[in-house]
Formats: C-alpha cells, structure tokens, sequence
C-alpha cells in the first residue's frame, strides 16, 4: 500500500513539474502573440481592445523596416556563405583520418564555445588595426563564421549515414566525379543540408553580439534596433515585429519540417 | 609522398577556402584580440600585462565575473529541474505527446532571442501579466517589482535556455536500457527509488552536457541579461561592451573578453572532463 502511495507522490511531482516546464516553454511565444493584437498603447495583458494597429503602424514605421530587410539580405548572404564553404568541409572532412582534419574539425567547431561578445571585439579590433572599413560584408564575414559549426555538424552528420559504396559504385561504372556528386551524394544529403540551412539562416538573422560591434550606421539590423527600442522605451511596435517573426518562423519550420525533417536533424545536433 | 598520401590530401581540397576563411576572420582576429589585450593604454603606448593586473586587482570587476559565472551556474540548474520530469514524460508517452513536446521544445529554441526576451518584459513589467494577476486576485496591493531584478532574470533566461537541456536529457533517456528499470520495478522498488539509483546516474552524462551548454549560453545572454537584468546588474558581457564602445578602452575590453572567454571555456572543459572520468568509472563497475 506505502509504495503505491509513494509512486503516485511521485508520479504527481513529475506531472506538476512537466504541466509547469510546458507552460513555460509555450507562453512567451502566445503572450507574444496576444499582446501584438491589442488596441491600447501600452503593454497591458490582457489587452483593453483588440486591433491591427500596430501591424500598420509597422509597416509605416521605415525606421524597423529598413533594418528587417536588411537583416534579411544578411542572414541569407551569411547561410548560403557558410551552406557552400561549410558543406563543402564538411564532405572533405566526414572520412578523412588525417590528424589535420581532426584539428581543422576543432577549430570549425569552436566559434560554438567562444562567447560570442569576444569574437565580436576581436573582429572589430582587426579590421581596426588592418585599416578594413565596416560594411555590410564584414558583417556577413563575421555571421558566416557562427553560421559555420551548425552546418558542420549537420551536414556532416549526413555525411556520416551515406554509405561511401554507392559513391564507389558509380564512379567504378563510369560516372564522373562532378555526376557522382550531382546524382549520388547531394541528393542523399539534401536534409542535412536544408536543416543547417534553416539553422544558420535564424542564427545570423537573431545574432546581437557580433552585430553590435560590426554594424556600421548604414547596416543597421533588426535585432539591435529592436534592442534599442527595447532598452529606451516599452513600443508596442517590437509587438508586432515579434508576433511577424514568431509566425514566419513557424511557417519556415513547418516547410523545413515537410522539406527535411528538420527537427530530428536538430535534435542530433 | 605516397599515392594513399596523395589521394588522402586530395580529398581534403574542399576544405581549403573555409580554413582560408577561418584563418582570415577567425584565427587573425582572436590573435588582434590577445595583442590588443597586451597593450599598456587605449593609445597602444608599449606592452604590458597592466590590464590584467588591473582586473584581477579590482574588486568590482571580480565580482562582475563571479556574479555572471553564478548566474549560469543557477539558471542551468533550474533548467535541470526542469527537464528531467519533461524527458521523463517524453520516453513515456504516446508518438502525438512526444511530437507536441518536441514542438513546444522546438518553438522557443527557434524564436528569435530579442522575441522571447520582450516577452518576458510582457509578463514581468509593470501591468504585465504576473502583476494584473496577482492584483486583480487580491494577492498583492500595489503591483511588485520583477522586471530589472535577479530573479527576473533568472527565471527568464531558464525559459529561453531549457531547450538546451532539454534535447541531450531526452537523447540520453532514450538510450537507457529498459529492461533495468523493468527489473527494479518487478523487484519492487518505487519509481523514486528507480529514478535516483538508476535512471539519473546513467543519465548523468547528458544531463552534464545539458548543464554545460546551458551555464555557457546563460553566462553569455546579452540581450536578455541587459533587457530584463536592467542597467543595474552589470554582468560580462555588458561590462565587455560598455569598455569597448562606450569608453573606447579597448585593451581592457580585450583583456575582459580573454578572461571571461577563458573562465567560461575552463569550467566547461574541467566539469566535462571530470563527468567523462566518473562515467568511466560508471562503466567500469
């Protein structure tokens, strides 16, 4: 009788915790949501009214809009950067035993370990000393690197599951290598690939730390702008940016869910 | 060189202009980093570890270290809270509950930072959700003060860091062998007892991994440290940035980055060699 008592004291502890853990990971995002609708001008919850207002005064406001676009050209110049160069390593690396693609594997790795504020000085700093104007390239150099280790383990990840006789298989029927690759590898790699591509291109997309530090006046990003706002004033504006962002990003994770299983690939991370 | 040489070199080709663009904007800019850091004034007049010196000398730096260093300690160990029970109904339920629970882990692991953190501001501000709640309950009389405080911070940053902890939890519960807890459980032991001698030692390794993405991604919160910390509580990586741009003191910026990037890489690589040796030990027994 006492243990069955203890297992459902048990059991209850670990439902109330988990009902708690669930609520807290889901109501952000729907806070989020709710409060972009509202009709006040604060962030009251719940909001006195409901409206689209601040939907259009978004679309009004150049100052976020401008921003947005550009953070958009950056993240997708920064995920095809890091998606070629990196899959690339990637392929090179996945079944090399040289010690040097070991170490080459580390380093790629690293930008994941380094606080990200560190590395946004340190490239400041360089450019600084090497006389290197700020652009909107330099930007996208420094994305590119911390785009750079997600691609890596994915893809190689999928590299790893290819089985290497399909590749020795065609090339010994008299495929050439570029058809090889073309025919055989990339489509047997097409989810990893399209899964580090969906991460890489939200990591640049949200990044601060390295932003801070290399966006000039001309390219001004979203986030920071948003963090600017944020640490001025409480605009109910940033409402409607997140409550679009919240919804883009989940119709991108569906498309990457249908397209790649993208979740299973992160996941394995 | 021997043709198997050859052809293993060959193949690494593809790897060239990463490692050109890694040695470029990578490898160049940590060594700038650790030069600058060396330099005796913001005017670059002559070598010298002053810097240092003058950190480690300084008690308000030292506590901005220790504090943010505890504040990843705390916020991965409420994330550890959280997810055991969270992983524990994952690996038990049914394919519709474990697809909503990846989901729900998912969402805010993909939201955008600054997203989650102005909704935190949501809820914890003034006529935020917790204080309408608790006043229209008659709970509290005059609305109480969670936004720009530790606490705030904490809780916050737990919700955005839990699904790093959550992901190698649920991995490494998947991978626990059954038969042993149906074991203990025909031999008679509760669910508590089978939960703390033998499902958390043989995660423990997952947890460990959990716990240290999560102590390094929490240290190094930004955004939400400044936005829900408030200007009051002065943490690394807002101390990092107000000596590089707003008083231009770059050495010592330098000189923070390097300590803090060395403090928070330390513990990582020391807690994560101890668990390796402990689950050594785990298999050798």
């Amino acid at each position: 009788m006492q243990r069955s008592l203890v297992d459902r004291v048990y059991s209850a502890v670990v439902g109330t915790i988990t009902g708690f853990g669930m609520l807290l990971l889901l109501a952000p995002t729907l806070v989020v949501l709710v409060i972009s609708f509202t009709g006040g001008i604060t962030l009251k919850f719940p909001p006195p009214s409901w409206s689209l207002r601040w939907y259009v005064e978004l679309l009004q406001s150049q100052e976020i809009m401008d921003p947005a676009l550009t953070s958009l050209k950056i993240a997708a110049a920064a995920t095809i950067l890091s998606a070629v160069l990196g899959g690339a390593a990637a392929l090179g690396l996945a079944r090399s035993k040289l010690k040097i693609a070991r170490a080459l594997d580390a380093l790629f790795m690293s930008p994941m370990v380094l606080p990200a504020m560190a590395f946004g000085l340190s490239l400041l700093l360089v450019f600084n000393l090497l006389g290197i104007r700020l652009s909107a390239a330099t930007l996208v150099l420094g994305h590119t690197v911390i785009c750079v280790p997600f691609v890596i383990r994915m893809v190689g990840a999928s590299v790893q599951q290819l089985n290497p006789v399909l590749i020795t298989c065609s090339l010994s029927l008299g495929a050439s290598r570029w058809y090889t690759f073309r025919r055989i590898t990339l489509p047997l790699i097409r989810r990893g690939i399209a899964a580090s591509c969906f991460v890489a291109f939200l990591t640049s997309f949200d990044n601060v730390p390295v932003s801070l530090f290399l966006a000039d006046a001309r390219t001004e990003v979203l986030p920071i702008k948003l963090w600017a706002i944020l640490e001025g004033s409480l605009d109910v504006r940033v409402a409607a940016v997140s409550g679009v962002i919240v919804l883009l990003t989940l119709a991108g994770l569906v498309c990457a869910e249908i397209f790649g299983g993208v979740s299973r690939q992160i996941g394995n991370r | 060189m021997s043709p198997a040489d050859t052809t293993a070199s060959r193949q690494l080709l593809p790897v060239v202009p990463l490692a050109a663009l890694f040695f470029a904007a990578f490898v160049l800019p940590l060594a700038a980093l650790v030069l600058v850091s060396l330099f005796r004034d913001p005017q670059f007049s002559g070598l010298s570890l002053v810097q240092y010196v003058r950190f480690l000398s300084d008690p308000f730096s030292l506590k901005v270290l220790s504090d943010t260093l505890w504040l990843g300690a705390e916020v991965a160990l409420a994330t550890l809270f959280l997810a055991y029970p969270l992983a524990l109904v994952y690996v038990g339920s049914s394919q519709f509950m474990r697809t909503l629970i990846t989901f729900l882990i998912m969402l805010p692991l993909l939201t955008s930072t600054v997203v989650r953190t102005f909704a935190w501001i949501v809820i914890l501000g003034r006529d935020g959700i917790v204080n309408s709640a608790m006043l229209s309950l008659g709970f509290w009389q005059a609305p109480a003060r969670l936004l720009y405080t530790w606490e705030g911070m904490v809780l916050a940053l737990t919700q955005i860091q839990l699904p790093l902890m959550a992901l190698p939890v649920i991995n490494s519960l998947l991978r626990l062998d059954g038969n042993l807890t149906r074991a203990a459980e025909g031999l008679g032991a509760s669910r508590a007892r089978i939960f703390i001698t033998i499902v958390l030692p043989l995660t423990l390794p997952g947890a460990i991994a959990g716990w240290l993405l999560v102590f390094a991604a929490a240290a190094t919160a930004f955004i939400t440290q400044t936005l829900v910390g408030g200007g009051r509580i002065i943490l690394m990586p807002s101390y990092i940035y107000q000596q590089a741009v707003g008083v231009q003191d770059w050495p010592f910026a330098a000189a923070l980055s390097l300590i803090f990037t060395l403090a928070v890489t330390g513990i990582v690589f020391a807690i994560g060699a101890l668990s390796r040796r402990y689950v050594r030990g785990v298999d050798a027994a």
